[in-house]
This record gives structure tokens, sequence and C-alpha cells, in this order.
């Protein structure tokens, strides 16, 4: 057992629970739990002070595999009991572990409202475009036409932009990583631990059994360095082998244009902070096969955060009011009985 | 005041009042007349006057229904007595109707030779015609022959009392319930102070408003006190109650204050997570305002999150606690479900209503007994209370809290709409007098077992977030015993649900023995619980003092029950229960004790008159 004083640093393995990680040999999973190992002990946060929960699904299984306090809870939802644990306790780190059905079906809605309340919860969203746990029916994220065990000729259905979701429920931190970027998810993670809001990852996650290559468009050696737009804040959108391609707009529409054409200045630039999230809704909508994929950090701006909201109202209430529960009780019309019989 | 034998007196306000030992009064009228205000008002005068008091209110679900309608009648029902009243009373003495659609509605209710106040204003030819009466009913001879009827036209005279106040006419109308209320405080000798000061107080940023309900409060009185027209006049002399200070509170002001109680009493904060619905959104409301109490809301987006977000908060170390009606509870379900799989202490309020679906949801049934016993998938013991009356309200939900804390398990209260919104006095307590709770959060890791448990109670131990070297996962997949770790062995899935089971049925070994009231075997033992409570024990105590062999039992335990329930049960040669189901409790005790149980049912989203238990018992005794 690690040495736990409470200054010693701690290192991955403080963070590596005593269970066998159970998920298919090649899965997209390990890269993330990886990845987060190696986060949470530069956060500075003590490890009993952190918790992970999650709902149902094969990512669902992450809280098992990190050595804090955790809960597995139902299906979908995880961000209703982060909710109630963080009003409770603001003083722990909280994170919800969700999935593309887990998160964008059975608990769209909680996703949603957790996000618009800004509580101050980081949820990583796992998106394999896949119900992996229940062996291979289409979910909300997988493609029109995408032929699965419960679509044999094709699903009939749109899918849902998860950038999109988090957009619209005005979330205040929203990114997106790719299982297999690693030093890129390092930072999206660390980014989104830092962000003192509700903070939601769309992370890209490839299903080895049930919908292997769903991100080649991304994952692939020379798709990665052609199609991929790694969004950093202040800077022009350039992407491309030698950053030769850009984005402009032309109106309200973006381009993509040869930089050396365009000119540098003429490009788009990323801006995190924007107040308003018109800019990220355009980022949300690039995708192939006209536009390279943006990842990165699409927004990050600083709004109220619920849970400080709600210890700011108890604690002007207290300042206003004392405690007196007594007081409480005779509250309105009270009239006393002096003794037995008589008034 | 001597007690006067002699019937109505013809002289009006002349003659003493008759003195009378309980009264009930029923005001009805059109949603926007103000009823459950003048009813209010009513109790809390009666109340402090020193009566004992017990109130009803009826209201429709639509919160407009079209004025005058049959669907848009409010009203609130009170009894008010010189001794203990355990219900709101049966036979209605007088009925007090603002319009024809209030008349139409509650005439069956008021008894042969009461009193009908109308307000003879209301009873114009459209109003009539929305309540489907072809002809004016106080105009009828035969009605007055069956009650005596007082057709005063309140609206008119509130106008010539507001003469000389600056208020256009449909302001001035509104007030027309102070003119009732100030008509029935003279006709019951009750003083008007307390009336005087709320006006005063609510209406303290509305000069003219407040000028106006005054005025036609005093108008009210004094036209019963001069006018002669009424030619009754009542008074009901005080109650003998237990020294103390008290006040008047409904179930759901109970609840609240309960659980701000328990919080204070575990030194911990109160987490209330909730979704609004009827008729539980008053205690969501009353929590709302206690902020400085450390009282936490939290309004969620539905159903199923107010139940995680509990059980989020309980994880985290609150007392954590969520409410409801039947419809939410089905919503809550699979999370409820989890709690009893992670062990954690929490308490779930099902102010239950009419059922099934979205039902009646303003009225009142005990029908979610086995929802709340068994309305979940696997074996998922947990324990059941229900309150007996409104002010039992606040004692049932602290206790609901030291058995989740005891016993590491999600506890259900079943209150009722009935209890919710009916009130009575309430002998308030010290804080300092009430005892603490203990609360144990383990903090050493040497031996430390996420699911050890307890010897005595077999209650795991609550380690929560924050406690170095405790960190451990909890989750809805069955539990290794011990260390709670992932398992899918048969033998432990079998032992972890026995553990479970064990765990409630030792909730009893806390629980006081159960008690009759009546003889200790005999003839008949009449079962209750929740808020039939005050109804099968009046009817109990008529039966008795008739010399039947009958004794009431009461239970607030329903799971587990208290450990010498099949003794008593057996003790006399018929057992029935009353309930406002079709026998869910009958049900439970016939399987758990095989006895030939009855039941005696209702579900008309009313509670029990006492007449109806006073006849079925008689029956059975025949």
């Amino acid at each position: 057992m690690t040495d736990m004083t409470p200054t010693a640093p701690l290192t991955r393995k403080d963070f590596v629970s005593d269970q066998d990680v159970r998920w298919c040999p090649g899965c997209g999973d390990f890269a993330i739990l990886a990845q987060m190992q190696k986060v949470l002990p530069e956060l500075g946060i003590p490890r009993e002070r952190i918790v992970f929960i999650s709902g149902i699904g094969c990512s669902s299984r992450f809280p098992y595999y990190v050595n804090t306090y955790g809960i597995h809870s139902v299906h979908g939802r995880a961000p209703t009991l982060a909710t109630g644990l963080k009003c409770a306790r603001p003083d722990l780190q909280v994170w919800v572990v969700t999935g593309d059905g887990d998160g964008l079906a059975i608990g769209g809605n909680h996703l949603l409202h957790a996000l618009r309340r800004n509580v101050g919860i980081n949820i990583l969203l796992f998106n394999n475009r896949i119900y992996g746990l229940t062996k291979g029916q289409y979910s909300p994220t997988s493609e029109l036409g995408q032929r699965t065990k419960s679509s044999p000729d094709g699903s009939i259905e749109n899918p849902v932009n998860p950038i999109g979701v988090a957009i619209g429920a005005e979330a205040s931190f929203i990114a997106r990583t790719v299982d297999v970027f690693q030093a890129h998810m390092h930072d999206v993670l660390r980014r989104a631990a830092e962000h003192s809001g509700g903070a939601l990852v769309e992370i890209a996650q490839n299903c080895i059994i049930f919908n292997d290559r769903a991100w080649q468009h991304l994952t692939d050696p020379d798709a990665r360095r052609e199609h991929v737009l790694y969004l950093e804040h202040g800077k022009p959108m350039r992407f491309g082998k030698k950053l030769e391609k850009g984005i402009r707009l032309n109106g309200v529409t973006p381009q993509v244009v040869d930089v050396s054409e365009a000119g540098e200045e003429n490009l788009l630039v990323h801006d995190e902070h924007a107040a308003e999230p018109t800019l990220a809704y355009l980022l949300s909508r690039m995708g192939p096969p006209r536009f390279p994929t943006p990842v990165g950090v699409f927004r990050a701006v600083e709004k109220p955060v619920f849970e400080r909201l709600l210890m700011a109202q108890l604690e002007e209430a207290q300042r206003r009011s004392p405690p007196d529960l007594d007081a409480l009780y005779r509250q309105g019309e009270t009239w006393v009985v002096e003794e037995e019989g008589e008034r | 005041m001597s007690s006067v034998d002699r019937g109505p007196v013809a002289s009006g306000a002349a003659a003493a009042p008759q003195e009378l030992e309980q009264v009930c009064i029923l005001f009805s009228g059109d949603s926007g007349d103000g009823m459950q205000l003048t009813g209010t008002q009513f109790s809390a005068t009666s109340a402090v006057f020193g009566n004992d008091v017990s109130t009803l209110p009826d209201f429709p679900a639509e919160i407009r229904a079209p004025a005058g309608s049959l669907g848009g009648v409010s009203a609130f029902q009170l009894s008010f007595a010189s001794h203990e009243l355990h219900t709101p009373g049966d036979a209605v003495q007088v009925l007090v109707a603002m319009n024809p659609a209030a008349l139409k509605v509650y005439l069956p209710r008021l008894a042969a030779g009461g009193i009908l106040i109308a307000n003879s204003d209301a009873f114009t030819a459209g109003n009539l015609k929305k309540a489907d009466y072809a002809t004016n009913p106080l105009e009828d001879p035969e009605l007055s022959q069956r009650v005596r009827v007082y057709a005063v036209p309140m609206t008119t005279l509130t106008m010539n009392a507001l003469a000389e106040v600056a208020l256009d006419r449909r302001a001035k109308e509104r007030c027309k319930n102070f003119f009732t209320l100030g008509l029935l405080y003279w006709l019951y000798s009750r003083p008007m102070e307390s009336t005087r000061e709320w006006i005063r107080q609510k209406f303290a940023r509305v000069p003219a408003v407040q000028q106006a309900n005054a005025l036609t409060l005093e108008a009210g009185y004094h036209y019963g006190e001069t006018a002669g027209a009424l030619d009754v006049h009542f008074q009901v002399p005080r109650a003998r109650t237990a020294p103390g200070t008290y006040r008047i509170i409904n179930g759901n002001q109970a609840l609240a204050l309960g659980l701000a109680t328990a919080a204070r009493l575990a030194g911990k904060p109160l987490v209330y997570s909730s979704y609004p619905i009827t008729p539980a959104s008053d205690v969501l409301q009353d929590l709302a305002r206690l902020r400085h109490l450390d009282v936490r809301t939290l309004q969620l987006e539905d159903e199923i999150a107010s139940m995680g977000s509990t059980i989020g908060a309980a994880f985290g170390g609150a007392l954590a606690v969520t409410g409801t009606s039947g419809p939410g509870v089905c919503l809550k379900s699979e999370a409820i479900n989890l709690a009893v799989m992670l062990e954690l202490p929490m308490v779930i309020i099902n102010v239950q209503r009419g059922g099934p679906s979205t039902g009646l949801p303003t009225k009142t049934e005990q029908a979610d007994l086995l929802q709340a016993l068994f309305g979940r998938n696997g074996e998922s013991p947990l324990p059941v209370l229900a309150p007996r009356s409104p002010a039992d309200c606040f004692d049932t939900v602290i206790e609901a809290f030291r058995i989740a804390v005891r016993h590491m398990t999600p506890v259900f209260l079943l209150s009722e709409s009935f209890l919710a919104n009916s009130a009575e006095p309430w002998r308030v307590p010290q804080v300092g007098e009430l005892a603490s709770m203990e609360v144990h959060h383990p903090t050493e890791a040497d031996g430390f077992q996420p699911y050890g448990r307890d010897p005595q109670t077999l209650a795991r131990p609550w380690a929560i977030p924050g406690t170095p070297r405790l960190e451990h996962c909890l989750g809805g997949l069955e539990k290794a015993d011990l260390t709670g770790q992932v398992s899918y062995d048969p033998d432990n899935h079998e032992r972890m649900c026995r553990l479970r089971a064990e765990k409630i049925e030792r909730v009893a070994d806390y629980l006081p023995d159960a008690a009759v009231a009546g003889p200790a075997a005999g003839e008949l033992l009449v079962v209750s619980w929740g808020g039939s409570y005050g109804a099968v024990l009046t009817a109990v105590e008529q039966l008795q003092a008739q010399g039947k062999s009958v004794a009431h039992l009461h239970l607030r335990h329903l799971n587990p029950f208290p450990r010498n329930l099949g003794e008593l049960l057996g003790a006399y040669r018929k057992v029935v229960v009353a309930e406002l189901n079709f026998g869910q409790l009958a049900w439970v005790l016939r399987a758990r004790y095989l006895r030939d149980v009855q039941s005696f049912s209702k579900v008309k989203g009313k509670p029990f008159m006492v007449a109806e238990i006073v006849d079925a018992c008689q029956e059975l005794l025949s």
C-alpha cells in the first residue's frame, strides 16, 4: 500500500484499483483510463476527495478501476447522483463517466439539465456510436443507414451530435478528444478538471468488437494528419499535413481554403471564451466529407456555478436570520395552554 | 356559561347563545370565492380560542375551472369541539354555499335539520343553469322542510358596506368571503381579533384592500348581531388540552418541519430533492424557505433525477430525502432499488393520492402500500412507516430518518392527501427536548469493509467521500459479502439477498410493541393505518360506549411489523382492516399471519366517515 500522508505527491499507481479491468482487449476505454490515471495525480487533489459516478454500459465500469470513491449507478442517471452529491459536498471533485447510449438516449434529459444548471461536475462521454454491453445495437450517435443487430437493413434514425447538444444546453465547457490521441486527451482532461463549472468532454472511442474503425477518419495515421483540426484559443484555424489548409468564413458559411492563397490573416481565429456559442456551434457542424473534424476545446466560459449559487444562498440566509428552529415552530399564530384544563 | 338544553331560540341576537359540544361546518363556493381562506381563518380562530379543531379542504384539480360550474366548486370542512377531536366530522351541521353549484355538490352532506347559509345574490338564472337547477332551490319549500335555510344577499351587503371604499366593483365583490366569515363568527360567538390582525398584516401593502376586508368582516358580524335574520346563536366551550404552546399545522407543514428537525438532530445538512407533484409540492415549497437552517432544496428535471440526487447526497453524508406522490414513486422505483443495493440512508415520502395513473390528484387514498412494499424488481425490502394525523407527520418523518441512519436503508414514509391538507392543533416541542440522532462515519482504515456489518443491526458502515483510505466503489451490481466488490457467485447472491432482508426484519428489534385500545381479547379487532386512525378510533370508541367487545389497533410500522402483531391478531374472534384501498394491508396480514382478516375498504377519494366504520363493525358483530 502506498504511503498516504496528505503531502506525499500522488502517482499514477495511487489511482489504479485492485480490480481486474474487464474490457475487451483492444477497447478504446483502456487508453482513456490510462490517461485519466495520469491526469489525476497532477491535479493536487487528495484521492479521497475525488468521486467517479457512472451509469450503465461498457464505459460505466470505469469507477471500479480508479482507486477513488465511486458509484456505478443505474442507466442514464449518473448526472443526477453527481448533482445531489455536489450539492451535499461541494468540496469534492466529481466525474461522471457515460456513453452515447447512457448519456444521450436513456439519460439525455439528465445530461441536458446537468449542463444547463452548470453543476461543477466533469462529464466524460465515451462515444463509440454503438451499444456495446448489449452486444451491438445502434445508438443515438450511429449513422443513418448503419447496419447493426437491431438495424439489419440500416438505421433509419438521424444521429445526434453530442457537442451540439452541449451547446444547446449552454454548457460552459465543451471539448472533444479521441481515445488514441494520448497527449491531446491528457490536456483536454486536465482543462476539464480545472474548469470551475460543468464540463462535457466527448471522447471518440473505438469499439473493436461491434463498431470497429467507426472513427478511422480521425485515427488512421494519414487521416489524422489530413483531416483533424486542432482547436487552439487565439490561433487561426489551420490543418493538413503542413498546415497548408485553413478555415475562412464566407458570410456565415465556413470554407476550406489554401492558406497561401487566402492569407493567414483572413482565417477564422478560434475563441473559446466567446460569450455567444455561435462559433462553437459552427465548429460542431464540421466533419467529413467537406470539412476536417475539430478536436480540442470548443467552448470554455465562466458562468455562475450551480452549487456555489446554492451555497451563497445558504450563507446569505444564515447571515440574515439565525438558524432558530424553535422560532420556526412558533411562526404564525400560536397559543399557550397554561395548565391542564385551563387556558 | 351555563349549559343550555332547550332548542334554538326564536328571538335571535338578544338571547343567550346555545351551548354545543361539537360543530361541523362546510364552507363551499366557487374556486375564486376564497373558501379555503375562510375555512383556515375560522379554524385558526377556533384553535386559538381553545377548541380542538380538525379540518379537511376539498378542492378541484383544475386551477380555475369555469366560474359557477360544478367542477369548480371548492370546499373546506372543519369541526371544532369542547373535547378531543380525531376527524373533521361526518355529518355537516352548517353548510355555507356561495353559489348554486356549491349547494348542488354539498347539500347531500348537510344533516337533516342542519343550517344552510347561502349567498342569495349568486343564485342568478345563469348560475342556476350552470348548476343544472331548473328553479331556484332556495325557494323550494321541500328544502326548507329538511333544513333551515338562511338566504343572505352577501354580495349586496358587502357592496353596501364598502360604498365609501375606493376600489372597483370586482375587488369589492372579492371581499364577500369576509362577510361570510364575520357572520359565522357571530353565529358561533367567536372572537375576531386574530382575523383582524391577519388582515392587517396580510394586506399591509394594499391599504384599500386591507380596509375593505376589515370592514366586510365587521359587516358580516353585525349583520348576525343586529339584523336578526338568523334566529340561532351558539357557542362551543374550550376543550381540555395538555399544557404547552400550540399552533395549527397540516401534514405537509409538519413534514417540512420534521425534516428540518431531523437534520438538526443529526447535525447534518438536509438535501430535499423533488419534482413538483400534487399533493406533495408544499413540502418542497416550505423547505425552500429554510435556507437559513442549511436546508438545500433541489427542484430537479424529473422524478427520476430527484431520486438519483437523493442517493448522491446520501453518499456524500447529508440527510437526503425526496418527496412525491404515487405516480412519482413509479418513476423513482429503479433508483430506489439502487438505494436498497447501495444500503445508504435516505427517506422517500409518498403523499398518496387517488390512483392508478394520474387518478385523482387532489383526492385522498391509501392504495400505494403494496407499491411501497413490493414495487421494485428483485428481493428488495425496505422499512415503511405511515403517520396517523397531520401533526404526527412531524414525529414520523424524524423516526423514519432514525431508522434510515441506524439501519443504513432507504425508508418509505406513506402520507396521504388527507393528512397533507388536513390541519389540527400541534403542541410545539422545544428542539432541546428531542433526542439527538446518532450518526457514525468510520475513519479507521484497518479492518474497513464497505459491506461489513454491525452484528446487531446488520447495517453496513456509512463511509463518506473525503475520508482518507476508505475509498470504495458502490454499485447496483450484486455485491460480494464484506468487500462489496462485484460478484456473480450464486451462493453470495442468495446470502446477500437474505442479509438485506434480515437487516430490515431487525428494524423490528427497535420498535415498541403494538398496543390495542380496548379489551386485550374479544369479539372484534379493528385495524387501521395512516390517516384512517382518527375515524377508526372514534368509531371504536362509540362502539365501546355501546358496550360492544371491540378493540382498535393502529399500525404506524407497516414493514417490518411490531413483533407482537401476530399474537394480537389471534386474540380476537374477528379482525377487520379499515383502509382506503381494496384491502392491501388485510392482504399482507393474511399472508403473513394466516389469519382470516376481513377488509373494509373505500376508494372514493375521501377519508372514512365514522358512521361507515361503525356500521361495518356492527355488521361484523351481528
